[in-house]
């Protein structure tokens, strides 16, 4: 039986010196990439297979097995791009992480590097977080000091370089394909799939990209081995993973947790809800997860579970919201989001974002009826399934969902030729 | 206007640096941009003109890439620029009333920068700071759990170019072209300032220590490595691990979670230093 927390990625980030090589080798760390360089690197490849490490940046796709997608003996350059554009709205885990462990992201970036032979790894971080690119440069110059990056890495023939590389402020760069472009120099458009980047990524060469977390989860697996990162979480849902409680909670935070915990449990742990509130709804994976309600309080956070549930474990992106909040112009929000981040390529998510927006605008004024509200859906159905990429399908859950859940508040603005809640209520400084 | 001489003389050297890195030219165009913008505080025609000559690329083509992408600026923004998030979480939170009593204090919309060239300020979107809303950037920093007297007083401390320090930042703000040459790729000598991460980051391990939970022991090990990277993993907690269930929920599903394998607690390997 496994704790109800499990600190191993966050374990060490009250250490204040953590983010320094002295800090992260006093925690432990760089004993991974010896150990990873005294193995093939198909072995590498085959602990983290076995780990059943799922990728971390939403989508789940078991590592191991991406990582084995590329290419053998091909005489062909390979790259390993992480991604670490942490944009979805509610996640704020691969920034605190490379805020306070670095270390772990480059370490884990060397193993990975090895293990699908790129002797060229990115780093593609959002531009809007200016500290942690300070820190990120700042581990990797300690860590070509310490012979861990460079030529020839501690004798083991195997070299190379990690390039931290800025972007600069689009959402569509989390999707992987928009982001090779982005980092090719060009606007973040998504590609089209196939090819997958496994066989021509950037620069048209095979090319693995991970989420932050899924990379800074592998020295841990490699130093304790892949049963014992399964032996926590689900049996198809193993490992750990951060889980970010944002909104009208007690005490928000980061809790890093067995894949499996409920909100019931995050939520006893943080305090509960904020004093003489209720909870309203809330998102398990980010908004483009969709919302869920107080009936899934038990719902396991796993992805086949919350799938199971109609929605996504994503991002492991918690925002909850009370009673004062009006879903109708919480779904707004971030329906205006999309559409700011819709980049445009294909007609289904720049038009129908744009048209969601107008609709949504006239139901939260109190001027749309129920055949808008049907139009609406109409559209959702529209853009699910034939954008060009995942951020067009994101788009419509948060609205699909609210409608599910809350249609007769979208109808009672219409009644009521207006939003009856008092945003001051909601605010972090509202005293009722 | 075109760059002239003695600007293009002092970039060139930073320019060839940033291309030098990439396998492909083409990927330095995103840094070599923000290096414009340092010298200029926005991308100016002449910036695209010099970006496109380095790379060998149209200035179409440089433009088309520049108005993709919002943190590029095509008109002066202030020395201070700030950004209020008013995705979901933080302008439920107060975001919205934050954006909307700084643009009247400041008396400036989106984009706009007071008469004094000082602060200039944006809406932003999800800056992944969520446990800390509502948040504020100014220049790329993080302003936590920010109130409208503590926004006003940022602003008003920002237009007298008081120093003023990021939550979870280093000890002062650069400026916002400072920040722009370390999006370009330069380096300056704060990225040791500031803590590691912020109280909101902590909460869930304080609570573990408390309850003495941590990750599972591996299984008994075959070689020294892991079990010295596992020490220092449980510390003492190990020692004083607490009554279970303290904080646990009542309906917890047992049977959901994969028992732990080879779980025993070993001890005899642990004074060793592992080789390397």
């Amino acid at each position: 039986m496994t704790d109800t927390l499990t600190p191993v990625l966050t374990a060490y980030w009250d250490q204040p010196d953590i983010f320094t090589i002295d800090g992260y080798r006093r925690a432990g760390g760089w004993q991974a990439l010896p150990k990873a360089l005294g193995m093939t690197p198909d072995e590498v490849v085959a602990i983290v297979k076995s780990s059943g490490l799922r990728g971390r940046g939403g989508a789940g796709f078991p590592t191991g097995v991406k990582w084995s997608f590329l290419p053998q003996n091909d005489n062909k350059p390979h790259y390993l791009v992480v991604n670490a554009d942490e944009s979805e709205p509610g996640a704020c885990k691969d920034v605190p992480l490379m805020m306070a462990t670095p270390h772990t992201l480059i370490e884990g970036a060397a193993i990975a590097s090895y293990a699908i032979r790129a002797s060229h790894a990115f780093i593609y971080v959002r531009g809007e977080v200016l500290h942690v690119i300070r820190r990120l440069r700042h581990a990797v110059q300690e860590a070509y000091a310490a012979g861990y990056l460079g030529r020839n890495i501690r004798g083991s023939g195997f070299d190379l370089d990690v390039i931290i590389h800025a972007g600069a402020g689009a959402y569509i760069c989390g999707e992987e394909t928009a982001l090779l472009d982005s980092l090719e120099g060009r606007r973040g458009l998504p590609r089209n799939k196939p090819p997958f980047p496994a066989v021509a990524g950037v620069y048209a060469l095979p090319t693995n990209v991970n989420n932050v977390e899924s990379i800074a989860s592998v020295p841990s697996i490699v130093v304790n081995g892949g049963d014992w990162f399964a032996s926590v979480g689900t049996e198809k849902s193993k490992g750990f993973g951060i889980f970010n409680l944002s909104g009208h909670v007690t005490t928000p935070g980061t809790y890093e947790a067995p894949l499996g915990i409920t909100l019931r449990e995050l939520l006893e742990l943080s305090g509960g809800m904020r004093g003489g509130h209720r909870i309203k709804f809330w998102t398990a994976g980010g908004s483009s997860a969709g919302i869920l309600t107080d009936q899934h309080l038990d719902v396991p956070l796993d992805f086949e579970s919350v799938a199971a549930a109609g929605s996504q474990l994503g991002t492991r992106s918690v925002q909850i919201f009370d009673e004062t909040t009006c879903v109708v112009g919480a779904v707004l929000r971030w329906t205006e989001f999309y559409q700011h981040e819709s980049c445009g390529k294909c007609t289904p998510c720049r038009e129908g974002t744009f048209w969601l927006v107008r609709l949504l605008e006239q139901l939260e004024h109190g001027q749309g009826s129920e055949e808008d509200l049907e139009k609406l859906l109409d559209i959702c159905d529209n853009i699910t399934g034939r954008a060009f990429c995942a951020l067009g399908d994101s788009a419509t859950p948060p609205i699909t969902s609210a409608v599910r859940y809350f249609r007769d508040e979208f109808m009672q603005h219409h009644k009521e030729g207006g939003c009856r809640f008092d945003p001051a209520l909601s605010t972090a400084w509202s005293t009722t | 206007m075109p760059f002239s001489d003695d600007v293009r003389s002092r970039l060139d050297a930073d320019a060839a640096q940033i291309i030098g890195k990439y396998p492909g030219p083409r990927s330095a165009l995103l840094p070599l941009l923000h290096l414009v913008q340092s010298e200029e505080g926005y991308v100016s025609a002449g910036g695209i003109e010099y970006c496109a000559g380095k790379l060998g690329l149209t200035e179409t083509d440089v433009t088309a890439v520049v108005s993709f992408y919002t943190m590029y600026k095509r008109r002066p923004v202030g020395k201070y620029h700030v950004g209020v998030c008013t995705n979901t979480v933080c302008g439920v939170m107060g975001g919205n009333q934050l954006l909307a009593e700084l643009r009247e204090h400041l008396a400036v919309g989106d984009d706009e920068v007071t008469p004094d060239g000082q602060v200039s300020l944006e809406h932003l979107e999800c800056n992944a700071a969520c446990e800390y809303a509502p948040v504020m950037m100014v220049n790329w920093e993080f302003f936590d759990n920010m109130t409208p007297q503590s926004a006003r007083q940022l602003a008003d401390d920002l237009r007298a170019d008081h120093n003023v320090a990021p939550t979870r930042g280093p000890g002062r703000l650069v400026t916002w072209r400072e920040a722009a040459r370390i999006l370009a790729g330069f380096n300056d000598d704060l990225a040791t300032e500031g803590p590691a991460a912020g109280p909101a980051d902590l909460v869930g391990l304080k609570i573990a220590k408390e309850h003495g939970w941590t990750a599972p022991e591996p299984g008994q090990g075959e070689d020294s490595d892991r079990h010295a990277l596992r020490r220092v993993a449980r510390g003492k907690a190990l020692r004083s691990r607490g009554p279970r269930g303290a904080c646990g929920p009542s309906g917890r599903a047992i049977l959901r979670r994969v028992p732990q394998r080879g779980a025993k607690r070993s001890g005899g390997f642990r004074g060793v230093v592992p080789p390397g």
